[in-house]
């Protein structure tokens, strides 16, 4: 065990799994001479070669297809996108194609893949650079979606993702990649699909995942102060969800705030908020509240770009209302 | 003294196009301006004023003033996410582009864009877009409602040289071709996108070429002569006011900075002396150069222009430090507009 950043973390899971495996590779912008837009592919050109570690041209759409068939025929692809903005561009191979061809071949081609990259705002980045597509991808059957919120997680999560035999969406986090943690060397494998409490409390329940676990570990210990304490389930998998988990914490909390990055309507919390209300109907003492982006696109105003994101103290109000006690 | 240096660096560019005195010195201005301009930014950036990505034109300043000196004001102008340059050019107000930058309400887009997006409606300019080709197409379609209305207007949209990677560029270029679309498809051809050398990402080098594929009109200029890039852009300009027809302009420059300021400005992909080797061929110095040869500026008059163009960017940042914040109510606006009919 050593502490390591979210960013090695990546690396570390990458570069095991590379060696483990030479069916895999890794493919995207910038990945190889430039080390990783994100420096998340440090070292790997050196130790791998051009042939596993392939920088592309400016064409999610090619390389995600590209990725795609050399899956249907054995490779173990990991496509990075320098950000999911720019994966938008690619969402016809990861839907029409990744999600499908299992399905319509009646089980004849597995799709072992695995679509990587940041989610999510960063710092004013504005409309175009700051979006959460979480929700869509996990709208999709024939995905996993994956969202680790911390380095530990994101090398479990990783390693467990490339040795996936499916297509698996991959969530990572501009803001996270410099944030620190415990990470296990070596062999650490995180199951997809299942949650981890990462703080326990029996006054509420905040669901959350990816980047937001940062936000409800900080509302935490600030309600802890008042001696509010609060249950902090960590999703890790967007889809499949652990409902267990999820219910687990309610029926004993009997509250539940929902903290998530994107946007409100239609979003990953209306799908916890649905299964909280079928699996803990009896359990609630009051509605179960969200927190979320505003339902605008982001703003580049420093001040805007504020208002619009999900907060500290937005999560702490949420709690606060749930629990009714007054705000403050 | 640098400037000494940079003289002696530097071929003078030639007067031989049909500019006038007046024209060369408004062009002059123009660089001198967007440089100065930026020099700002990269200060104020540093400063924490400007946040988020910023992508800096020094180096290819002539890119941007060359071309848009061959249009009218009538037509259109739609690029990326490097457009500070071309917003000036095309006479945006500095200061309502440095209260974008800023983030202020005064800014041209509120403080709702930043950087990535200038836009000025009452100018034509159609937009700086953060998406990799993106553009393209709504390019293209700004021609087909051009040709829609019977108007004369041409449509100039800027892109990098990476862009021809990108399916929409392939798709909107086949489309502006085939149904004879007036559109100037310039691109930018800086050598890189972000760290990767163009050389590392197209099968084909000379970026002009790619028109071939569309039967499409193409060249290619030095992007580091203003005079240049305005004489080619004339013609393509020409091409799609008179006959309708798009062409693919390629216009080879160079980018002095990194990729954005968040990017080393040489590193693993470009070496220090390739980039001073190109610097070399400093597009302000190249025009400043022939004017000299031919006694239309002096030193002196170099000087008092710096200075005209330095007092400008000041105002424009004063400007834009004392303009407010956005009000946030202002964060729910602009979503969708109230439909009127
Ligand atoms: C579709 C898409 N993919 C990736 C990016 C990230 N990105 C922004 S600029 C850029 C390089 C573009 O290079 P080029 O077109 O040559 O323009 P330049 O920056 O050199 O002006 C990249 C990869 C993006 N904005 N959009
Ligand atoms: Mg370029």
């Amino acid at each position: 065990m050593a502490v390591a950043t979210y960013r090695d973390a990546l690396n570390q899971a990458l570069k095991e799994e590379m060696q483990r495996d030479d069916r895999v590779f890794l493919m995207g912008e910038e990945v190889g001479v430039y080390q990783g837009a994100y420096k998340v592919s440090k070292g790997l050109l050196q130790e791998f070669g051009e042939m596993r570690v392939v920088d592309t041209p400016i064409t999610e759409l090619g390389f995600a297809g590209i990725g795609v068939g050399a899956a249907m025929v054995g490779l173990r692809p990991v496509i990075e996108f320098m950000t999911w903005n720019f994966a938008l561009l690619a969402i016809d191979q990861v839907v029409n194609a990744a999600a499908k061809l299992l399905y319509m071949s009646g089980g004849q081609f597995p799709i072992p893949i695995v679509f990587r990259g940041p989610n999510g705002a960063a710092l004013q980045l504005s409309a175009q650079h700051s979006q959460a597509f979480d929700a869509w991808l996990a709208h999709i059957p024939g995905l996993k979606v994956v969202s680790p919120g911390t380095p530990a997680d994101a090398k479990g999560l990783l390693k467990s993702a490339i040795r996936d035999d499916n297509p698996v969406v991959f969530f990572e986090g501009e803001m996270l990649y410099n944030t620190k943690g415990d990470v296990p060397d070596g062999e650490y494998l995180t199951p997809i699909g299942q949650a981890d409490l990462k703080r326990e409390g029996d006054h509420c329940t905040i669901v959350t995942y990816g980047k937001s676990v940062l936000l409800a570990m900080q509302a935490a210990d600030q309600l802890a102060k008042d001696g509010i304490r609060v249950d902090v389930v960590d999703l890790r998998t967007v889809r499949p969800m652990d409902v267990n988990a999820i219910s687990a914490s309610v029926r004993k909390t009997n509250r539940a705030v929902v903290l998530e990055e994107g946007w409100e309507v239609c979003g990953v919390g209306a799908q916890v908020a649905d299964l909280i209300q079928r699996e803990c109907f009896d359990d609630l003492d009051a509605p179960v509240l969200r927190v979320h982006q505003a339902d605008v696109p982001m703003p580049y105003a420093r001040n805007l770009e504020r208002a619009a994101k999900p907060d500290v103290p937005k999560t702490i109000a949420a709690v606060r209302k749930v629990m009714y006690l007054e705000e403050r | 003294m640098a400037q000494a240096k940079a003289r002696r660096k530097t071929e003078a560019g030639s007067l031989s196009d049909d500019t006038t005195a007046a024209e060369r010195h408004g062009l002059l201005r123009s660089m001198l301006l967007q440089r100065r301009f930026e020099e700002r930014c990269a200060e104020a950036y540093a400063l924490g004023k400007i946040g988020g990505f910023c992508h800096l034109y020094i180096g290819q300043e002539a890119v941007g003033a060359g071309a848009i000196a061959a249009i009218r004001s009538d037509d259109y102008i739609i690029t990326t996410y490097r457009d500070h340059g071309q917003a000036l050019a095309r006479g945006m107000s500095p200061r309502s582009i440095m209260a974008e930058l800023f983030g202020r309400a005064d800014g041209c887009a509120r403080g709702k864009g930043g950087s990535m997006h200038l836009f000025d409606r009452s100018l034509n300019f159609l937009g700086g877009h953060g998406i990799v080709g993106g553009h393209v197409p709504l390019a293209a379609g700004i021609g087909f409602a051009i040709k829609y209305r019977g108007g004369d207007q041409v449509c100039l949209c800027f892109m990098g040289e990476s862009v021809v990677n990108t399916g929409a560029f392939h798709e909107a270029l086949n489309m502006a071709s085939l149904w004879k679309l007036p559109v100037v498809f310039l691109i930018e051809n800086n050598r890189y996108g972000m760290g990767t050398a163009l050389e590392r990402a197209s099968s084909i080098h000379d970026i002009y070429l790619r028109a071939a594929s569309y039967d499409m009109p193409r060249a290619f200029v030095d992007g580091q002569d203003v005079l240049a890039v305005r004489t080619a852009t004339l013609e393509a300009v020409r091409r799609a006011r008179s006959e309708s027809v798009p062409t693919l302009l390629e216009v080879r420059t160079y980018r002095f900075m990194g990729h954005s300021m968040s990017d080393a400005v040489a590193g693993t992909y470009r070496s220090k002396a390739e980039l001073e080797e190109y610097m070399k061929r400093d597009p302000i110095m190249v025009l400043r150069m022939a004017m000299q040869d031919a006694g239309e500026i002096d030193d002196p008059g170099m000087a008092r222009l710096d200075e005209e163009v330095k007092a400008i960017v000041q105002d424009a940042w004063d400007f834009a430090d004392a303009s407010p914040e956005p009000p946030l109510e202002s964060l729910f606006e602009d979503v969708l507009v109230e439909t009127t009919t």
